[in-house]
Formats: C-alpha cells, sequence, structure tokens
C-alpha cells in the first residue's frame, strides 16, 4: 500500500489535493483502490489541515491515519519540522512547496507555477509534482481526476498548472 | 452503473436520490451535514423531485417526517448524536405509528465533553425505540443500504421506521470509489410507498391515536412482531439487490474466517475491516482468529451469532459504546444471545473508540492475544481492564 499525506492550511485545498490523487488511482482500473480523508474535526480557515491518500491493489480497510508515508506534501513551508521524517517510510520523500532549501527534503516553488496560472492556491501544483516524481498515477489520470472532481470554470487552469509541475520535475 | 469517488454522506445522498423520496426534512448536525446538503443540490437541479423542508430543530425534522408518512409520502431524514437525543420523543411515534421513515444517523459521540468526533452511543442508546438499526462499514455499503432500507421498512410485513447508521467522520467523510446504479435499475428494485396507514379523505380513519391498558399492549406486541418479521425481509431483499446491482449482502451478521476460529471479535461498523486484516495477521502467524461484524443491531441478530460463537474458546465484544454502571450494550446483547442458545465460552468486552479516539492494529491484536490468555471481563482500550460483576 502507498500512502501519502498532505499538509496544509484551511482553504489552500489540501484534502482537496488527497480526493484527486484517490480519484485518479481508481480512475480506470477496477483492481485499484484508494482511501481520502482529512484530519478530523472542526474546519477553520488557516488552521493546519492534514489529508491523507491510501492508495492499494485491494481494498484498503485501515481508516486510521497513516503512522509511516511514501510521500508527505506539504503545500505551506512554515508547516514543515524535522519531525515529520520520523513520519517517513524508509524510502520515503517529503515534498515542500517553499522558495528556500531545506535540508532532507525536495523544495519547489509552486507559487511561481500557480501564479503563472492564475490560480491562488498551489494544490494542483503539489499534485503535479507527486505525479512526476512519484508515477503513482499517470499525468492524463490526473487530468481526468481533474475534469470529474473540479468546478468546471476552474479545471483548465489547475489542469495547465498540473502538467507545467510534471514537466518541472522530469526536465 | 456509474464509478465515483465519494464519501459516505456522499454515496448515501446517492443511495436515497436512487431512492426517490418525496420528502425530505432535515437539520443539519456534523458529521452528518454532508448528506442533507447533496440532497438540497439534487432537489435544486432537479435531479431529485422531493418537497425539501429545512426545519428549525430535529425534534421537528422528525416531526415533518412522521407527518410526510402519514399523509402516504416517502419520506426522509437525517440526524446526529445530540440531535438523536433531540428528537428521542419522535422516534417512538415514528415506531408505534408504524411509520418506515429512513433516517441516517452518522454515529458520533453525546456530550459532555462536548465532541464532534466519531463513537455509536448515540444510536446504541436508541435500540428500545422500536426502529431498525443498521450499521454500515464503507460507502458502498451505505448506498446499498439506503436504497434497501426503504423496501425493508415498507413492507407489509415490516412497517418499521429504519436507521441507517454510519461511524461519524471514519465513515461519513472518508472518500472510496462507489459504484451508482442508475435510476432504471433502482426503479425496479424500489416501487413507489403505497399503504393504507395515512390520511385518506375518502376513507377516513383515525390515526395516531390513543391506546388504554386494554389494548396498548397488543400495538406493542405487533410492533415487536414487525421489527422480528425485518429479518426475513431484509434476507429476501438483500437477495433481489443482488439480482439487480450485482452485490450481495449477507443478512444480520457478517462471518470472516469464523469456521474453524478459537477466537472471535464481534463488533460493528467501519472497524471490522482492520479487524479483519489483523485476523489475516495472526492467521499467518497461526492463531485462528475470525471476525463477526454485525450489520444490524436491531432486529438482533441472536442466531446468527449463537451459530458463529459455539465453538469458540473465547470472544471479545469491540464497540464504541459503554451503558456507564455495566459494561457495552452491545456486549449485553451478544451474551444473552449465547445464554439462550445455552452455550457457555469464555466473553469478553472492550470498549473503545470513544470520543474519536482512534482503535489501531495494534489495539486489535492486543485483543486476540489478551483475549486468549485471560483478561478482566470490560476492557477500555489504551486504559485497562476491570471485572464487572465476577
Amino acid at each position: 500500500m502507498a500512502e501519502i499525506v498532505w499538509l496544509g492550511r484551511g482553504g489552500q485545498g489540501a484534502f482537496t489535493a488527497a480526493k484527486l490523487l484517490g480519484a485518479a488511482f481508481t480512475i480506470r482500473d477496477n483492481e485499484k483502490y484508494a482511501l481520502a480523508f482529512p484530519s478530523f474535526g472542526p474546519e477553520r480557515r488557516g488552521a493546519p489541515v492534514r489529508a491523507f491518500t491510501k492508495l492499494d491493489t485491494k481494498p484498503v480497510v485501515d481508516r486510521s491515519q497513516t503512522e509511516k508515508a511514501d510521500y508527505i506534501v506539504i503545500l505551506d513551508d512554515t508547516l514543515f519540522g524535522p519531525q515529520l521524517l520520523g513520519l517517513l517510510k524508509d524510502d520515503g520523500k517529503i515534498i515542500v512547496n517553499s522558495k528556500n532549501n531545506i535540508e532532507d527534503v525536495l523544495t519547489f516553488e509552486a507559487e511561481k507555477i500557480a501564479a503563472e496560472f492564475g490560480l491562488p492556491t498551489v494544490n494542483t501544483v503539489m499534485f503535479g509534482l507527486l505525479v512526476g516524481l512519484s508515477g503513482i498515477v499517470a499525468a492524463d489520470e490526473a487530468v481526468e481526476a481533474i475534469k470529474g472532481y473540479m468546478p468546471a470554470k476552474i479545471q483548465e487552469r489547475n489542469i495547465s498548472a498540473l502538467l507545467k509541475a510534471v514537466q518541472e520535475v522530469a526536465e | 452503473m456509474s464509478k465515483k469517488f465519494l464519501s459516505g454522506n456522499e454515496a448515501f445522498a446517492e443511495g436515497i436520490r436512487l431512492a426517490r423520496p418525496q420528502v425530505i426534512s432535515a437539520y443539519p448536525i456534523t458529521p452528518q451535514t454532508i448528506v442533507v446538503e447533496r440532497l438540497s443540490e439534487m432537489v435544486e437541479d432537479g435531479s431529485l423531485s422531493a418537497e425539501y423542508i429545512h426545519v428549525e430543530s430535529e425534534h421537528s425534522a422528525l416531526s415533518c417526517a412522521i407527518g410526510a408518512s402519514a399523509a402516504g409520502a416517502r419520506a426522509f431524514t437525517a440526524t446526529s448524536s445530540q440531535g438523536l437525543l433531540y428528537m428521542a420523543e419522535c422516534l417512538y411515534y415514528a415506531a408505534g405509528g408504524r411509520f418506515p421513515i429512513v433516517m441516517m444517523n452518522a454515529d458520533r459521540s453525546t456530550a459532555l465533553p462536548w465532541n464532534i468526533y466519531g463513537d455509536q452511543r448515540d444510536s446504541l442508546s436508541q435500540l428500545d425505540s422500536g426502529w431498525i438499526q443498521s450499521y454500515a462499514e464503507n460507502a458502498q455499503e451505505a448506498l446499498d443500504l439506503a436504497l434497501m432500507s426503504y423496501k425493508i421498512a415498507e413492507d407489509k410485513r415490516v412497517q418499521t421506521p429504519y436507521m441507517a447508521n454510519l461511524d461519524g467522520f471514519v465513515l461519513t467523510h472518508t472518500y472510496e470509489t462507489v459504484d451508482i446504479p442508475t435510476h432504471e435499475q433502482a426503479d425496479s428494485f424500489l416501487p413507489p410507498y403505497e399503504t393504507d396507514n395515512r390520511i385518506d379523505f375518502d376513507n377516513p380513519k383515525n390515526m395516531a391515536f390513543s391506546a388504554g391498558p386494554d389494548t396498548n399492549y397488543i400495538f406493542k406486541y405487533k410492533e415487536h412482531k414487525g421489527l422480528l418479521a425485518a429479518a426475513e425481509v431484509i434476507n429476501e431483499t438483500e437477495k433481489e439487490f443482488a439480482e439487480i446491482f450485482g452485490r450481495q449482502y449477507t443478512g444480520l451478521t457478517e462471518n470472516y474466517r469464523t469456521d474453524d476460529a478459537d477466537y472471535i471479535i464481534v463488533t460493528l461498523g467501519s472497524i471490522a475491516g482492520l479487524c479483519r486484516e489483523t485476523a489475516d495477521k495472526l492467521r499467518d502467524r497461526g492463531v485462528k482468529a475470525g471476525v463477526v461484524r454485525i450489520r444490524y443491531m436491531r432486529p438482533f441478530p441472536n442466531k446468527e451469532i449463537s451459530d458463529v460463537l459455539k465453538n469458540v474458546k473465547a470472544y471479545a465484544v469491540l464497540e464504541k459504546d459503554i451503558s456507564f454502571g455495566n459494561e457495552g450494550t452491545v456486549f449485553t446483547n451478544v451474551n444473552s444471545a449465547l445464554k439462550k442458545a445455552g452455550i457457555e465460552v469464555k466473553e469478553y468486552n472492550f470498549i473503545g473508540g470513544l470520543g474519536g479516539r482512534n482503535i489501531s492494529a495494534g489495539d486489535i491484536e492486543n485483543i486476540y492475544t489478551s483475549i486468549a490468555r485471560g483478561t478482566g471481563s470490560v476492557n477500555f482500550i489504551g486504559i485497562g481492564g476491570e471485572d464487572n460483576g465476577k
């Protein structure tokens, strides 16, 4: 089972990204299964939010929060702390949206790409970076998930941003 | 059939859309809110033709559904936790009036301390209210139960309201893939509601009346028989459901690796999956572990449970509930089933997940190992065990 933990602040769309990944993973293949859920509780804009995506080739029955992740994707670098390394599997990776270099993690200026497409949030850019780095889903499956689960009027910009992000890490 | 990535609440709303309720009365409460929000959107966009009434309280929500049902309409409402407790008075009116309303309850902790997270103390406190009570494990089952619920509740042999319970957050807010049947399939499964138990100006009759000591108990006896009859109707309905939709359910309980099991966990709701996975792990190590998932608490699966537990060395009832001053209510019910069948097996109760506290795979493994070596009769996961009345 592959487990991805998303960290963001309320309003940044971390849970939307978690959901899009689950949808993308299962969108074409009936033998693939996913769970996606947020850290439960009251929702507040700006407050730290965690979201979880679990992917497998058999039904995912463990609904508890991830204890060891393959990837931790962080939408806001103020949420990064070295203790998060303890939440990783041995070969796990952390991807952070940040202007600065941070030790032991992969950083990208996701905001730059988001701004290029007039997006106020970096969630689909971070999703694209994860897709490009991990190959956990194909880029066109990710696009299909956006088409299926985001409001029509913001699909195009998000798809463009996602594809740009995929390309960014492919280079 | 189309496949979608949905939360438990959204899946349940899809099932209700397919069941074509004519009246929906709603008062939002976390973690139920999304189901009534989705239904309001469906009514707004025309994909569901229903009278949607946003009422001022849960007490009114169920009162409104009772009124609708008494007018001969298929009625739906939903609630959770304090909302369910606030409408408790009306639960008994609905059941005693034999109004086959369907209500979704998002299982959530009860105050105080105030808490919005999931446990099953809300619905289990209402076992005696005369409603059918189902407990879903995942979003697909939630959708399927939404569709089956009306067929079971409205059956002339049953005529009893139906409370479909979904674990708050871990089921209501978790997304997974769900097959959504077509309206054509759903319509061929579930015909429109027809009843004589309604206000009819051409054939006026007294409804929701008083009954004194001479006759009251006969109504109560018939109410009891109606709920008991649901067991057979559930099996019939699931058979018919499988023929149309291709998914076969297993009646009041679902057994996993129980045939030769020495140690069984009896539980309900969405924690059952992790119990099965843990049982597999223990089987790999030579421990004969199994799981019984109770799908219906009312009617209670007395025979199903005593049949499956009669040959085990010990069983544990794992539940997100405590009846203060005694033990978990599911434990009481399960023990009673064995006692009636004359079966003597070591029984243990594990209380966990109260107020949404996580139950881990390690906790479940501990249950199996501690019932194999013996422990207190009532155990609080993470706190410890005690002997209750022994």
